[in-house]
């Protein structure tokens, strides 16, 4: 048999697409977390009782607390996100699962990526929703009680997707939880400034146009590097258990 | 060319560089910055505003210049270390990351003492002053890293990608705290425009930047040095080394 005749050897194709796998990584993450939904509520806890600390720790003037709202809120939110995102890798680890993931034929980034989005539906968003009864429980306005709940919107995933690459560095390692905060805060601070900086600027009454923009940027950038990143140190922290 | 590419991976052979290069950059760094710093803190002329005060820049301004290239350096050695498994990138990392840390903290320390005669005050969040803390707890995390992870290979990994990560931060962080609060002068040197200065300060200036590259061009050499010997101690090299070492 000449080479012409004999059958070529297709590399099998994988038959699940990746958007399919995408969605699939998404909704099993949905389905594990709604069936401990006590883990879901913990961050959501968490954020009100650090906002409800400030009122009794510095003061619980109105004049202060409309001034320092919105960062108090930004910074209650950031923490919580960063307490949260212990659970985004821990379990799949702990049972194979990830590895499994690592194994897929679709990019390893993507599944990251999906993962990503369901963490921050799980955590972030229900922060985005909740915020506004705490920033009239600080005494903010109904523009600026908005413009906050706009830059959360748009702040909060980029927090998950940073987030993303602590808890996939910090993976399996002892003490990890205190490590991912000392790796992930330095890298927040950007999105802390802005944040609260688009509401100081709506409470002045100036146009927040540039500084949404600039928000938008950070979440552009941040979904299109960041799931490379974690992607790299998911494969790093599995070769090294 | 490849051959280079290939030797400089041999810790053996950098060790045997590195023991023939240390002294000249020792003399080099003792050198320059023996004349700079001299002619600096004691001969340069008085700022007509802020005295004598002025003269910490000497020692300043060069910590704070390596402080922002070793970060840089780093994620450089984390490029080379992600893509050709490249050891002694491994080893540079880890040698320098504290090295880079106390920088940070020199300059941040020398800066709060010139900042108490100068604005009154030993600290202020201005843009730059926030984003030289920021640094020095990026060094902090990498350092954390590295010590967390017990397997040395996918040690030298993990921290390649948070520095990578890091150095693509640094300009975000720089310009939004610079958005955000600025006190600090602009830079003292930029590489396009004439220093504002008189030759008299900036001339001493640059021989202690220069002087403070060489004398980290040292410390990296011994404590890459240093590594090397430990995470190579079961080679014979080492032994023969340390045998050699010992008679001698």
């Amino acid at each position: 048999m000449n080479a012409e005749t004999r059958p070529l050897i297709k590399p099998q194709e994988s038959a699940v697409s990746t958007v399919a796998a995408m969605r699939a990584v998404f909704s099993r993450d949905m389905k594990v977390a709604f069936r401990q939904r006590q883990d879901l509520l913990n961050p959501l806890l968490f954020f009100v009782m650090v906002v409800t600390l400030f009122p009794l720790g510095v003061s619980p003037e109105v004049s202060f607390l409309r001034e320092a709202g919105a960062g108090i809120l930004w910074v209650a939110a950031l923490l919580s996100v960063l307490l949260s995102l212990d659970h985004l890798f821990r379990h799949d680890f702990d049972d194979g699962t990830l590895e499994q993931l690592v194994l897929q034929p679709q990019p390893l980034f993507l599944l990251v990526l999906a993962k990503t989005l369901a963490h921050w539906v799980l955590t972030g968003l229900p922060l985005v929703l909740l915020a506004p009864v705490l920033g009239v429980m600080v005494h903010l306005d109904g523009n600026s009680i908005a413009v906050l709940c706009l830059t959360l919107l748009i702040g909060t995933p980029v927090l998950s997707l940073i987030g993303a690459i602590g808890a996939a560095l910090t993976l399996g390692l002892r003490s990890a939880g205190v490590l991912l905060s000392l790796l992930i805060i330095p890298l927040y601070i950007p999105v802390l400034i802005f944040g609260t900086g688009t509401v100081a600027a709506a409470t002045e009454g100036a146009p927040v146009g540039a500084y949404v923009a600039l928000m938008g940027a950070f979440l552009v950038l941040a979904i299109t590097l960041a799931p490379f990143a974690a992607a790299a140190a998911l494969k790093i922290s599995l070769s090294n258990s | 060319m490849w051959q280079i590419f290939h030797k400089l991976g041999s810790p053996k052979w950098f060790f045997g560089i590195a023991t023939r290069l240390m002294p000249w950059l020792l003399a080099g760094a003792l050198a320059l910055l023996a004349v700079g710093l001299v002619w600096g803190l004691a001969f340069a002329p008085k700022d007509y505003l802020q005295g004598n005060s002025y003269r910490i820049i000497f020692i300043h301004v060069p910590s704070a210049f390596l402080a922002q290239s070793v970060y840089i350096m780093m994620a450089t050695a984390g490029v080379v270390t992600l893509v050709w498994r490249m050891k002694l990138a491994d080893v540079f990392v880890k040698a320098v990351a504290p090295v880079g840390l106390v920088l940070t903290f020199l300059a941040l320390f020398t800066g709060a003492v010139w900042g108490k005669p100068t604005w009154g005050t030993w600290w202020i969040w201005d843009a730059r002053l926030t984003s030289m803390l920021i640094l020095l707890f990026l060094y902090g995390g990498a350092i954390a890293l590295d010590r967390a992870i017990n397997d040395e290979k996918s040690a030298a990994r993990a921290v390649a990608v948070l520095v990578l990560v890091g150095v693509v931060n640094i300009p975000i962080i720089k310009y939004s705290v610079e958005w955000w609060n600025t006190l600090h002068q602009p830079a003292t040197f930029k590489l396009t425009e004439k220093p504002s200065m008189p030759a008299e300060m900036w001339v001493p200036l640059l021989l202690s930047v220069l002087g403070l590259y060489l004398l980290f061009g040292w410390l990296a050499c011994l404590r890459m040095q240093t590594e090397i010997l430990a995470r190579e101690q079961r080679t014979r090299w080492v032994k023969e080394h340390v045998l050699a070492r010992r008679a001698g």
